[in-house]
């Protein structure tokens, strides 16, 4: 059963702020990035690099992953702080490396519905960003999906191309991200256009 | 109890608040004599704030034309040199949420320990400072509790110095204070921690460059696109026309969203003074369940 909110007020959202350097020793938490244990049957790696609008890799950037479970189901349960190693529980934390380079275990999500393309969705910390960019990551396979898809439907090519991960042949994923320039990550507003502020 | 926090980083990597990737370190200085040598390059303060002015100018002269106030910070905001080659410079692309989007992930009493709100027992011993208590609600763009959430937060010790190795800080590590607590908000989207008011600290922006006092506050709604991280500030601070983090919201009720408030009446007699602090997330893109309305979700009845 649904209810919609009887007395609607609209208030106007806290403002972010840089996640600034000194994240490492508050956000990272032990088996942050692996939401299945590393080895477990079926799981892949996600991996990437983080680059600046020079094209360098980013030292000082965090990443957070929340995907559905390889049924395509979102998972609704306790437990991504203090991993069992068993449950899957849908979120992933990983701060880059000195190269800039993130990596998660997981599996490959399954479609939230039928012939929905399946993605996982991303949010982007970093030094020298100023708020929180989201994103998401698409798996390459089953071009009939992706082509149905709305946002990628709404995207020219050469953007689209930026949401969509490179499968490796040890069967995992490769995903980068641009910040900046040459390209240029699609990172995602879920706002419209009556939240205020310049493109957020 | 929370275990004793391991000053070990995670992250070890080079992070300092240098704008050049090839910035020579400092040596670490940890005498109390011993100031660091100052960068005769650096720019000034007064270059800095004449970048500030103009920016809030033509901001003011946007509003009086008509545009709508801003109230999230620029991302292209060039007073803070690291932002430069980090901001994207296309647009956001509007997206609808779907499905794992209007969700957010499940934490709970499995994942965060009800001690771990208290920043000030980490330790075998007292730390050093002003002891407060930094308490408040989150809420979403609609007015309901965002209850059952986690909170986490991280902060520099009443010295303005940060338990990380790349804080080159001459200011004394406390060594019953790490600085970083969390919390899971209660069913009116409640929050409180104890903690120690954290010192203002330098960083190289820019020549005699002092962020604010603030504490580093990390949230999540009841769906994945309500996710922000931001920084509380503290009532007052002389630092706020100065610091380039802060200016980079124009608006400037905007920026006093990010400003607690003392509150006399919770201040804790011989023992804590007490600020308030509210948090309002985007609003929901989602119908709600029955119990998500009233405010029963979270964990513990799993």
């Amino acid at each position: 059963m649904t209810m919609s909110n009887p007395t609607p007020t609209r208030l106007t959202p806290t403002p972010g702020q840089t996640v600034g350097p000194f994240y490492g020793y508050a956000l990272p938490y032990n088996k942050d990035r692996e939401l299945l244990a590393p080895g477990t049957p079926d799981s892949i790696r996600l991996q990437g690099t983080v680059y600046d609008g020079a094209g360098h890799p980013i030292p000082d950037a965090i990443l957070e992953i929340w995907q559905a479970d390889a049924e395509g189901n979102v998972p609704h349960r306790t437990g991504s702080l203090v991993r069992d190693g068993y449950t899957f529980t849908g979120f992933g934390r990983s701060a880059v490396g000195h190269t800039g380079v993130y990596t998660f275990t997981t599996v490959n999500p399954g479609p939230t519905k039928a012939g929905a393309a399946p993605f996982i969705s991303v949010v982007v910390f970093a030094r020298g960003l100023m708020n929180r960019l989201f994103t998401r990551v698409y798996l390459p396979e089953n071009e009939d999906a992706l082509a149905a898809d709305p946002l990628l439907r709404s995207l020219e090519p050469e953007r689209r191309r930026t949401l969509i991960a490179r499968r490796d042949a040890d069967g995992g994923l490769t995903w980068d991200i641009r910040l900046q320039g040459e390209g240029e990550t699609v990172f995602l507003d879920f706002e419209g256009s009556d939240a205020g502020g310049a493109a957020q | 109890m929370p275990e004793e926090v391991t000053i070990d980083i995670f992250n070890a990597d080079p992070i300092t608040e240098d704008v050049s990737d090839d910035a020579t370190e400092a040596a670490p200085t940890t005498h109390a004599s011993a100031v660091p040598a100052l960068d005769a390059a650096a720019e000034s303060q007064a270059d800095l704030s004449a970048e500030m002015k103009a920016i809030g100018e033509a901001y003011a002269q946007a509003l009086r034309n008509g545009a709508a106030a801003e109230t999230q910070p620029r991302l292209d905001y060039a007073p803070y040199r690291s932002s430069v080659l980090r901001h994207p410079t296309k647009d956001l692309h509007h997206a609808d949420p779907e499905t794992i989007e209007m969700y957010s992930p499940a934490f709970g009493h499995m994942d965060v320990h009800a001690l771990e709100s208290d920043l000030t027992i980490a330790h075998n011993g007292e730390p050093l400072g002003e002891r407060i208590i930094v308490s408040g609600r989150v809420l979403d763009g609609d007015g309901r509790p965002v209850a059952g959430q986690l909170v986490e937060i991280w902060q520099a010790n009443s010295s303005g110095r940060y338990i990380h190795k790349r804080d080159q800080h001459p200011a004394p590590i406390d060594p019953n204070f790490t600085g970083v607590g969390r919390c899971i908000t209660g069913a009116d989207g409640s929050y409180s921690f104890t903690t120690i008011k954290p010192g203002a600290y330098p960083w190289k922006n820019h020549l005699n460059a002092w962020r604010p006092a603030h504490i580093h506050f990390s949230l999540f709604g009841q769906e994945f696109t309500q996710r922000i991280i931001t920084q509380m500030y503290f009532p007052g601070d002389q630092l706020f026309p100065l610091d380039p983090i802060y200016q980079s919201i124009l608006d400037q009720d905007a920026r006093d969203r990010l400003v607690a408030t003392y509150n006399h009446e919770q201040t804790t007699p011989e023992w804590a003074l007490a600020y308030n602090w509210n948090i309002v997330l985007t609003g929901s893109k989602r119908t709600w369940t029955e119990n998500e309305a009233l405010g029963a979700d979270g964990d513990d009845h799993e």
